[in-house]
């Protein structure tokens, strides 16, 4: 019986696998210096802003890819990647100035590009392929003194924030991938929340690859000044192609004294078929500091897509008493690989972090969970508590767990708790038993292990990562 | 309503329903008792639809529908609820979501439009007092941290809401102290009606203090060898199987 069930909830399709006829301004493959030049150059930038380029680009040469993931990456050519591609109109002033391609492909993706959407509180900033398309609400928001924009703007308008907080997190030097976006990065959002603001609306930005053979680099650099909130999140998606596409993107956030910040993200790039071909290739560095006393991280992620997933979100503890949360659901599925987790490194005293990972694995996904919880000698009295749950569907999936730990005082506790667990054949023939399939009790059942993540994410967004949780499974147990 | 004829049903290989037969009418209650071994649970099993048995011969009707060509979540939209004698924890799923989600799926099926919430939320309320469930439960995963008691006054109390048409308890007395197996019996009783039907599976005649069957059979190898009224529990209370053995296997 299992078999057969497990069979079935793997086969779901991938559901926002359309192309978007759109004119793109696209240069030509392949990756050197005159490119780097040629992306600043097509953006405007500011000498700073291409020196910043180069340096990384010329690092990067001396870089190898990394290695150490439980990860079977296939060799990249990173020559045969377009590293810049854009919608040809661009720029528009108003929504009607916006090619109505574009607006029809944000429509099917359900996000509210219109203002009219106000009602659902949330400002977006579309990306599509490389280039941020429309930021709403930007006016609202400017009257509180909320910056809310694209990186380019950012750079056009705001240069002094961006090139005092630009790589103060991640560094050009990082890895491998944050150097490769230090180089090439095209576009992304940028947020800042100004001292004593609570930031009134959930600010949203939607990714989403559409150019054949482009690489997305996007860039998002959040401050949150002190005494300040701002929930933001992030949704990707893109069309089915047979060929794998990179995303190597960076995340930086910095939080000052009293300050939080809360970032969510519902990642659902096209995973690939059923036999693991295509997909995208998903290798994202994302770090926030806790710069101030009392200041907090909180990250959600919901990974339900990509072909290769490589992120470790992770939080600098520097101010005394800051704290810091890492929620996360990470599905594979067909042949799908995931290794992600986070870091969460004491720096400050009385510093708290709290680690909650839940795998799932179905078909023949591999499903990785890397951790590092690192306290350093000063960080008298921190505190860490971790669990990692891992739920297989089937005997073809794998889950692994990876926790480091290094404790250096004596002062601080460090817990750390891993269960794995199959969805067990009773449960599903109480719930047919009830009436219910077993499409939708595998769902039932997988959103109910999930929920303790699921419900860190804004209410509409719950909403939609469930869908999207069963919507993943569909077919991998019948 | 329930036809059963020469059923045989095996579990990994090994024969252990041996041409049971069987009718049961609407405003029926029906005891099955017999020894361990006997085939109760199986037949619990079987009429629920659960795969681990292998129906060899004979045959299901009810309401003139083929009941062993039904998936289990069709057996349950038809009206056949499976009270179980080990009902299992479903973490992270509330029970409000998980019993609305049944709900729907046997409206869906009768072609009647979900529940809205409000209503759904008064029925809860109202069906939760018939088994005298501590309010909170309903908010708690299904049967997560439950104790004995507490999950088979669940099964009634799902089986209040879902209002079956052949509801088959399986050993729902077993683990009860006395007061949780009054108020459990208390909430069948209430239930029933001239056009639904129990069948009751169980070990003792303790349960049929408080649900009087109409009909008492006595389960032994596979196949029903003795069919009789409330009284024959009692005596089968005093003077235990073993004469139905010597009975059956003399013969």
């Amino acid at each position: 019986m299992s078999e057969a069930i497990l069979d079935q909830v793997t086969q779901g399709e991938y559901k926002y696998g359309f192309t978007s006829d759109i004119e793109t301004d696209i240069i030509p493959i392949g990756l050197s210096e005159d490119v780097v030049r040629l992306i600043s150059a097509k953006k405007n930038e500011p000498e700073w802003m291409l020196e910043f380029r180069l340096k990384a680009y010329r690092y990067w040469l001396t870089l190898e890819m990394p290695t150490w993931a439980h990860l079977n990456i296939p060799e990249i050519d990173y020559q045969s990647i377009a590293y810049y591609a854009a919608p040809r109109k661009n720029t528009p002033k108003n929504l009607d100035e916006v090619d109505p391609e574009l607006l029809k492909t944000f429509e099917k993706l359900g996000i509210p590009l219109h203002e009219r959407m106000a009602l659902s509180g949330i400002a977006v900033d579309a990306v599509l392929d490389s280039v941020s398309v429309k930021t709403t609400f930007k006016e609202s928001l400017n009257e509180m003194g909320i910056i809310f924009c694209s990186f380019s703007d950012a750079v056009e308008h705001h240069p002094d924030l961006v090139q005092k907080y630009l790589a103060s997190v991640v560094p050009y030097t990082d890895n491998f991938f944050a150097t490769l976006n230090s180089a090439v990065f095209s576009d992304g959002s940028f947020v800042y929340i100004p001292k004593g603001v609570r930031c009134p609306m959930e600010l949203s930005t939607y990714f989403r690859i559409n150019a054949i053979n482009t690489g997305q680099f996007e860039r998002t650099l959040i401050i949150a000044d002190e005494d300040s909130y701002v929930s933001y999140l992030e949704g990707c998606t893109a069309p089915m192609r047979d060929e794998n596409q990179l995303h190597a993107a960076i995340v930086e956030i910095v939080v000052m004294k009293n300050a939080q910040v809360k970032y969510s993200t519902v990642q659902n790039w096209y995973p690939g078929d059923k036999n693991g071909k295509g997909g995208i290739f998903n290798f994202v560095t994302k770090r926030g500091i806790c710069k101030g006393e009392n200041s907090k991280i909180s990250w959600t992620q919901v990974e339900t897509g990509s072909a290769i997933t490589w992120k470790y979100p992770s939080c600098i503890l520097l101010g005394d008493n800051s704290s810091a949360e890492f929620y996360s659901v990470a599905v594979t599925n067909n042949h799908q690989q995931a290794d992600t987790g986070t870091k969460m490194l004491h720096i400050g005293k009385n510093t708290r972090s709290h680690i909650l990972s839940k795998g799932i694995s179905a078909g023949q996904g591999q499903n990785s969970y890397r951790g590092l919880v690192k306290i350093n000698k000063n960080a008298e009295n921190s505190r860490n508590y971790s669990q990692c749950d891992s739920l297989l569907l089937g005997d073809k999936c794998g889950a692994h767990t990876f926790p480091y730990m290094e404790v250096s005082n004596d002062s601080s506790i460090v817990e750390h708790e891993a269960t794995t667990s199959k969805i067990n054949e009773d449960q599903i023939f109480y719930c047919n038993q009830r009436g219910i399939s077993t499409e939708d009790a595998v769902g039932l059942i997988v959103n109910g292990y999930a929920k303790e993540v699921l419900n860190q994410l804004p209410m509409e967004f719950a909403v939609e990562a469930q869908k999207l949780l069963q919507v993943t499974l569909e077919g991998s147990v019948g | 309503m329930l036809e059963i004829k020469n059923l045989h049903a095996n579990i990994n290989g090994k024969e252990i329903l041996k041409g049971l037969d069987l009718i049961v009418r609407p405003g029926e209650i029906h005891a099955i008792m017999g020894p361990n071994g006997a085939g109760k649970s199986t037949l619990a099993s079987v009429l629920s639809g659960n795969q681990a048995f292998e129906v060899t011969k004979g045959k299901v009707t009810f309401y003139d529908k083929n009941l062993l060509d039904m998936s289990p979540e069709d057996r349950s939209r038809e009206g056949i609820f499976l009270s179980f004698q080990y009902p299992v924890e479903i973490p992270g799923v509330s029970m409000v979501n998980f019993m609305r989600t049944a709900l729907n799926e046997h409206r869906k099926y009768n072609k009647l439009e979900p529940m809205s919430a409000t209503d759904f939320l008064r029925t809860m309320r109202e069906k939760k007092e018939l088994v005298e469930m501590d309010s909170n439960l309903a908010n708690r995963s299904v049967n997560e941290g439950f104790s004995g008691g507490e999950k088979k006054k669940n099964e009634i109390f799902q089986m209040a809401m879902l209002d079956p048409r052949l509801a088959i308890l399986d050993e729902t007395d077993s683990g009860l102290d006395i007061d949780a197996l009054r108020i459990v019996a208390n909430g069948v009783n209430k239930l029933k009606r001239s056009d639904n039907a129990t069948i009751l599976i169980t070990h003792y005649q303790r349960l049929l203090d408080y649900i009087v069957p109409d009909f008492v059979h006595v389960l032994y190898d596979g196949r029903i060898v003795k069919t009789g009224g409330k009284e024959l529990a009692l005596e089968l209370e005093d003077k235990g199987y073993d004469w139905i053995k010597k009975e059956v296997d003399g013969e």
